[in-house]
């Protein structure tokens, strides 16, 4: 009988990087459903033309470009594609669906050297790269539940953080926080559903997917940052009384609305684009909040997310070569 | 909160199917083999020849330096060849091949079942006396364990750790041996404790092996300073470094000895074996060995001469099953995968571990998705893909900064890897080539 020979482990813990995707793709769900209830026919048709061009423009790329054998069936396209769709308002016109998809994969992934050698998170820079170049068609947001049997005619209005950006933070005060929980905002179409967003997080914390380093530092970063900024703005104008509650009635807001949740538990944490380390992660964590704020705070555009995201990318090589991990022996 | 240690590990499938049962004595081969170099360090010089008659516990081979073990006869008769024989891998070593006839034992060797507690030698009689009785460590490093009882002057130990926890999946030959021998085990502690001048034992066992803790907590209360610490089941928790930081909290300094610490550890198979040689003056000739798998047909735990060649002891559990694709000696983590089953159980086997043909390789290796799961797994704190790929490029200097000695070839970094990299196999590499770059730096 002939013995197989190879080294030590012989068993293995039967997590496969795809199985990784696929469980992202599962957690997001949730937050899909929410985003149907709300933009209807328009978030199903941008969705479903980013994962389907995604799917595509990796398999010509590979097939053709690089001659290689296709790999969509690992799951990571979709789950670009998906994140892309998420990151768009709902009344895209497929045309520009596509070129956002042809960036994320072809200039994005594939130009990088494929999975695992991206420096940028792929969704991001389409998404990032559609907003500059189309900045009409990327601003214009659908109200919630108002038009959802429409697509690129749908009734839009400015969302949450464009109003407080406008007409400064005695806005708060306005804002019903319950249907910042449930979705009913307006967005890009899949950031809206606080709630499904988190049940998606509790999800992969369960599959121990991700570690909760990156989403929980960014937001509580986000979160006192925010805190702190309320309170001076109250404290400054002599308004004592009710401070604290303006104060975190506004860092909640800051929290639950724009991309923060989205890019906090589901972009921030793409492992190609994010440190290796636990040390490493909320380092960088805590840079995607401080700029999240900086940008929305200061910074010409309403949300910063995928900016702060993008820029702490290009931080992630420096951050893993210089914080290493807690070594055995040397406490 | 169960104590373990502090930096990574995994908790794989423990698969123990041999737990419950006990140890089961085998019938003597009619032939054995025994290898000259089944222990760390020079090989034993043989002191017998063709045709010479010996008993049971014969010195048949001696230490040849501090290094090295003796090593007995396990069976009587009569030496029928010394040559090279292959090993378990396919490596020639000398070999002495003994023809059973009958079961005559040394007379000095006392076979009565009867516990003796009483111990009257003294530290040095005893540490002289393991090393007669070619006692190595019996977890599976077979380093001679009289010489882990010789630390250098510099460092007094402090306290005796008792390695318990098996923390390989599969094996559970140490388990077996607590639940039939706890008295002998701790009577063995109090030698050892004797041995280097300490009061103080820890015997660590992880807590999938309740019957075991409740046992030895019962029978240890009768013995002065013998404490047992129930540990999380966590994987590598056998190893020396990780059950001296989960039983005192101390870490080993990088590049010192773990005696450092003040702790010896020993494992709870070799404290048995101490009993024998001390008390009844048995040397090494049998151990417990797990045979074990999903399909085998009768998995157990069982009492082997030492020398009989694996194939046999693989027939007495049930023969090979049909669907038999590797065979590996230990366990599923760190343990070997042979190529000849026609090779003896030496005194390091622990465990024949036979997988099936699904089980016996590995899934296709895609690209890094730098998901950082071997750096968490890592329980040296290293980074694990980073090592791999510095040696997979041949960047040793870089490598030795990032530590790459301090690895432990656990495989936890392999295990985790959710794209099958040859992680482990990359660092094994780099790690000879920068200990090789290490030794030749210091010649000259």
């Amino acid at each position: 009988m002939e013995l197989t020979v190879s080294p030590a482990p012989h068993i293995h813990g039967r997590l496969s990087a795809s199985q990784c995707m696929y469980s992202v793709i599962i957690a997001l769900l949730p937050a899909f459903a929410v985003s149907l209830y709300f933009f209807g026919v328009g978030a199903l048709i941008v969705t479903l033309t980013s994962i389907l061009s995604c799917i595509v423009a990796e398999y010509l790329i590979q097939k053709y470009l690089l001659k290689v054998k296709p790999t969509v069936g690992d799951g990571s396209a979709i789950l670009t594609g998906l994140l892309l769709g998420f990151n768009l308002p709902s009344n895209l016109p497929i045309w520009i669906v596509i070129i956002g998809s042809v960036v994320a994969i072809g200039i994005a992934k594939m130009a990088f050297g494929g999975l695992g050698n991206n420096l940028f998170n792929p969704a991001l820079v389409g998404r990032v790269f559609l907003l500059i170049s189309f900045p009409t068609y990327m601003t214009q947001w659908p109200l919630p539940a108002v038009s959802r049997w429409s697509y690129t005619d749908a009734e839009t209005g400015a969302t949450l953080l464009s109003k407080l950006k406008e007409e400064g933070s005695q806005w708060v005060s306005q804002v019903n926080i319950s249907d910042l929980w449930i979705g009913n905002q307006g967005g890009s179409l899949g950031e809206v559903g606080a709630i499904a967003l988190l049940i998606g997080f509790a999800f992969l914390l369960y599959r121990r997917i991700i570690s909760w380093h990156i989403p929980v530092s960014i937001l509580a970063t986000v979160f006192v940052f925010s805190f702190a900024l309320g309170l001076g703005e109250e404290l400054s104008a002599s308004q004592t009384t009710g401070a604290w509650q303006h104060a975190f009635d506004f860092a909640l807001i800051q929290l639950l609305s724009g991309g923060l949740l989205l890019g906090a538990i589901y972009m921030a944490t793409d492992y190609v684009t994010s440190p290796m380390t636990s040390k490493g992660m909320i380092v960088y964590g805590i840079g995607i909040g401080i700029l999240t704020v900086v940008i929305r705070q200061w910074g010409g555009y309403p949300e910063g997310v995928s900016f702060a995201i993008l820029i702490m990318n290009a931080f992630t090589p420096l951050i893993n070569n210089y914080i290493k991990p807690k070594r055995f022996g040397r406490a | 909160m169960l104590k373990t240690f502090r930096i990574g590990g995994i908790h794989p499938n423990e698969h123990k199917l041999t737990a419950h049962c006990p140890v089961t004595p085998v019938a003597i081969p009619k032939q054995v083999s025994i290898m000259l170099n089944q222990h760390i360090g020079a090989p034993a010089n043989c002191i017998v020849k063709k045709g010479d008659t010996v008993k049971v516990g014969t010195l048949i081979a001696e230490a040849s330096g501090f290094v090295s073990a003796n090593i007995h006869s396990p069976v009587s008769g009569t030496v029928s060849k010394v040559d090279k024989t292959a090993n378990a891998f396919g490596l020639y070593a000398t070999t002495i091949v003994i023809d059973t006839e009958g079961d005559e034992w040394e007379e000095t060797i006392d076979r009565s079942p009867e516990l003796k507690e009483e111990i009257t030698l003294s530290p040095q009689e005893i540490i002289q006396k393991i090393a007669q009785a070619g006692i190595v460590g019996l977890g599976g490093a077979t380093f001679p364990t009289h010489v882990k009882l010789t630390p250098p002057k510099e460092f007094k130990p402090t306290v005796l750790i008792v390695n318990a926890t098996e923390c390989e999946p599969y094996l559970t030959d140490d388990h077996a041996l607590m639940l039939e021998s706890p008295d002998q085990i701790l009577v063995g502690c109090r030698i050892l404790m004797k041995a280097i001048g300490v009061e103080q034992t820890y015997i660590g066992i992880e807590n999938n092996k309740p019957d075991a803790i409740a046992l030895l907590e019962q029978h240890a209360a009768r013995y002065l300073g013998i404490t047992i610490v129930p540990l999380r089941t966590r994987y590598p928790q056998g190893g020396e470094k990780q059950l001296i930081d989960a039983i005192l909290h101390k870490q080993v300094a990088n590049g010192a000895l773990p005696v450092s610490t003040g702790a010896i550890v020993q494992n709870v198979g070799t404290a048995f074996a101490v009993y024998e040689a001390i008390q009844k003056n048995k040397p090494l000739v049998d151990r417990v060995v797990t045979v074990t798998g999903d399909h085998i047909a009768k998995p157990g735990n069982y009492r082997v001469r030492l020398g009989m060649s694996m194939r046999e002891l693989i027939d007495i559990a049930g023969g090979l099953p049909q669907d038999c694709a590797k065979v590996i000696l230990g366990g599923p983590m760190m343990g070997k995968a042979v190529s000849n089953l026609d090779s003896p159980i030496g005194k390091g086997c622990s465990g024949i571990l036979i997988l099936d043909e699904e089980h016996a390789h590995r899934g296709a290796i895609n690209p890094c998705i730098r998901c950082g799961k071997c750096v968490e797994a890592c329980p040296m704190g290293l980074e694990p893909f980073l090592l791999a790929k510095l040696s997979e490029n041949h960047l040793y200097d870089r490598a030795e900064k990032e530590l790459i000695t301090s690895c432990l070839e656990c495989g936890c970094c392999a295990y985790s890897c959710p794209s099958n990299r040859p992680i482990l196999d990359f660092i094994r590499i780099g790690k000879n080539a920068v200990n090789r770059i290490i030794r030749s730096r210091k010649q000259s």
